[in-house]
């Protein structure tokens, strides 16, 4: 039995940043092994997993959802033994005070982003937030041991354990993207539930973050007859106008615009509709920032969708989502790939 | 393992039950007599039968916390902080709310829906909410009312060189001194009082020193470490691992000089590392205890703890252990003549 929430929890605390990302592949790997024929990690470190099609000669679909966390970089070690960080993907620094966190030097070592006390700060002071080359990392060690331990450009990732919230939410540090990387196996496992002709090639991808890397890759590799990425979008966050953002627990978020198949966005809402399942759609005029971006213009061009689920305060460490999202996502996409006729696949090309 | 309890354990000012309950626990095979005072301090009178002077031993057991004041329609909790919590350390932190202990996180904006230069201003209280994952207003009024309180969630870890993290260690680590202390034994009587409200004006400490009226008070502290990263030596207050730390002046009291003499010799005595508390900002129960009646002669013994009031402190345990043999040395002092002279 598959509980995807249990590997939600699992995944989003595992430490894994941009190009460090191995440990989340391989719990990815270890969790879709029951549900593909085959699973590989590419050159670049994409964990791919390939679920064949009951017969030969049906459509080649991929799925890409990323396994990379936004994180930090030792920037500098000063003479006392504090670290100063550097950003490796996009912090608010005010999220960051406060914040317990490992540096992954020659072994991982809890350290705590230190703040000053109140009593000893201004009502100046405190009107200011603090930027980030003046937050500090401590370890708590001497400095000698600091220095043996880690060096500049050594990782920092914001540790937390995923929160259980009222109902079926959750907060977490990284559930951007794992709750996509849970999607893409509810997908899998849904599809080994029905009567599916298409070769599914699962892709959870690296560097997202830093500009889709991993993503653009592996479309090439695979060169698929079309894609979906799977990602967050923002939930409705006070002092944020609606049209910018969508609503947790009310269904997977449909983007329609430029960078999206029209037909592909089409299907999925059809699939939608005849599955019952409430779904909301999002209008993006430009790029949409996920990994559907570089897939749709590789090699001679991929017919490429996007399904997000709605997610609070993305890039803190309690991005906050509703777990039904997720499930239904995962559904939304094993009924919209198993329904996908050879037709239909071919006049994706056609305008 | 005492420190994790007491300091995982919720003890807002004026809501110090949890924390009251387990020291009480702690406590009773060492007491004398045990009562609590009509503000909720619990007052723990050990060596009844001894003579010489009354000692008053004091470490408060409420820490700063947040309060649930509001609704917003869609379903998260308005607050306010109870005691000195700087805003700007609660962002993307999580508590427990309530009763129930349900687990809440308080969010903010994403970087990617914000205007050019937001990040430069520290978030209001009016731009920060706790969010339990209710849906409406409605159904988070079936699980928090107003009134409820919020703690921070950190458990206690030790981490680095000897060195322990956790929440509340202001006034846990005094409380956890306190308690080992007790388990000593002294010529003279020893009143050991774990107080209530010192982080919202040293309410309780007030009322135990003129209910106990001892002949001398000692207060056991968390207190500010500001010796990071950068820091201008003058601007530490504290250094961590120096020892524990005799307050000379404060906001609110300043100690007298046979007092800090008597500390600074036992601490030699014994060969026990101590530092001077260097910073004039900041208060201890010392401030109410002192002015008590006629006056009590009172000192003010504090383990340094860095990120005080903070999701996360950090102490060093040798300071903690340190503070426990001062304090064991200072009552067995205090009891000979001319002692305070």
């Amino acid at each position: 039995m598959f509980d995807g929430k249990e590997w939600l929890c699992r995944l989003s605390a595992i430490d894994g940043t941009a190009g460090d990302e191995m440990r989340v592949a391989e719990a990815v790997i270890e969790a879709a092994t029951p549900y593909v024929d085959e699973t590989y990690v590419d050159s670049v470190g994409n964990a791919v997993l390939i679920r064949r099609g009951h017969s030969g000669g049906g459509p080649r679909v991929m799925l890409a959802a990323h396994m990379d966390e936004i994180g930090l970089l030792v920037r500098e070690i000063d003479d006392a033994g504090f670290l100063r960080m550097a950003q490796a993907g996009g912090f608010d620094p005010r999220a960051l005070l406060g914040q317990e966190v490992f540096v992954h030097g020659r072994e991982r070592l809890l350290g705590i982003i230190g703040s000053k006390p109140p009593h000893l700060s201004t009502a100046t002071e405190r009107k200011k937030s603090v930027p980030l080359q003046d937050l500090f990392v401590d370890l708590g060690l001497p400095c000698a041991d600091v220095h043996r331990l880690v060096q500049v450009g050594d990782r920092i990732t914001v540790r937390k354990d995923v929160v259980p919230l009222l109902g079926e939410r959750l907060a977490g540090k990284a559930m951007d993207d794992r709750a996509s990387l849970v999607a893409m196996l509810v997908c899998l496992e849904e599809l080994t539930h029905l009567r599916c002709s298409a070769e599914v090639m699962a892709v959870a991808t690296v560097q997202e973050e830093i500009g889709c890397k991993g993503a653009e890759v592996a479309a090439y590799t695979l060169s698929p007859d079309l894609a979906i990425a799977i990602d967050v979008c923002h939930g409705e966050t006070p002092g944020i106008s609606d049209d910018r953002v969508q609503r947790l627990g009310e269904g997977p978020v449909v983007t329609f615009g430029p960078f999206i198949h029209p037909q592909l966005f089409t299907r999925l809402c059809d699939t939608a509709k005849r599955m019952r399942l409430p779904i909301q759609i999002e209008v993006a005029p430009g790029h949409t920032s996920t990994d559907a971006d570089p897939i749709a213009t590789v090699q001679a061009g991929v017919p490429t969708a996007l399904v997000s689920i709605a997610l609070r305060y993305m890039h803190t460490a309690v991005e906050t989502l509703d777990y039904g999202d997720v499930v239904a996502t995962g559904q939304l996409l094993a009924h919209c790939i198993a329904a996908l006729e050879p037709a239909f696949v071919e006049g994706l090309t056609c305008y | 393992m005492l420190l994790k309890r007491l300091t995982e354990a919720s003890g807002p000012s004026g809501f110090e039950g949890e924390v009251r309950d387990l020291i009480r626990t702690e406590a009773a095979p060492y007491a004398d007599r045990m009562y609590t005072d009509a503000l909720g301090s619990l007052i723990v009178e050990t060596g009844l039968d001894k003579p010489g002077p009354r000692v008053l031993v004091a470490a408060h057991m409420d820490e700063v916390a947040l309060m649930v004041v509001g609704f917003t329609a869609n379903g998260l909790l308005r607050f306010r902080p109870i005691g000195g919590v700087d805003l700007r350390i609660l962002v993307a932190k999580s508590v427990r709310v309530g009763k129930a202990k349900l687990y809440g996180v308080i969010g903010a904006k994403a970087v990617h829906l914000q205007e050019a230069g937001e990040r430069e201003k520290p978030l209001a209280l009016e731009q920060l909410f706790i969010d339990i994952g209710a849906v409406s207003e409605a159904q988070a009024k079936e699980h928090v009312q107003a009134g409820d309180i919020a703690v921070f969630t950190t458990e206690y870890e030790e981490m680095g060189d000897g060195r322990a993290k956790a929440k509340a260690f202001d006034d846990r680590v005094g409380c956890a001194v306190l308690l080992e202390t007790m388990r000593g034994s002294f010529d003279v009587p020893v009143v050991f009082a774990f107080t209530v409200q010192e982080e919202i004006g040293l309410r309780g400490a007030g009322p135990v020193a003129y209910r106990v009226k001892p002949d001398v008070a000692f207060v056991i502290e968390g207190t500010v470490c500001n010796d990071v990263a950068q820091a201008p030596s003058h601007a530490e207050g504290t250094r961590l691992g120096a020892g524990p730390a005799l307050s000379v002046v404060d906001r609110k009291t300043i100690v007298g000089r046979s007092m800090l003499d008597f500390l600074l010799e036992t601490a030699r005595a014994g060969d026990i590392p101590v530092q001077l508390r260097r910073v004039l900002g900041g208060a201890n129960d010392a401030g109410a205890i002192h002015l008590t009646e006629m006056g009590i002669r009172s000192g003010a013994i504090s383990v340094p703890t860095r990120y005080i009031h903070a999701p996360s402190q950090q102490i060093s345990l040798e300071d903690y252990a340190n503070t426990k043999r001062l304090l064991h040395s200072v009552l067995v002092n205090i009891g000979q003549e001319g002692a305070l002279a």
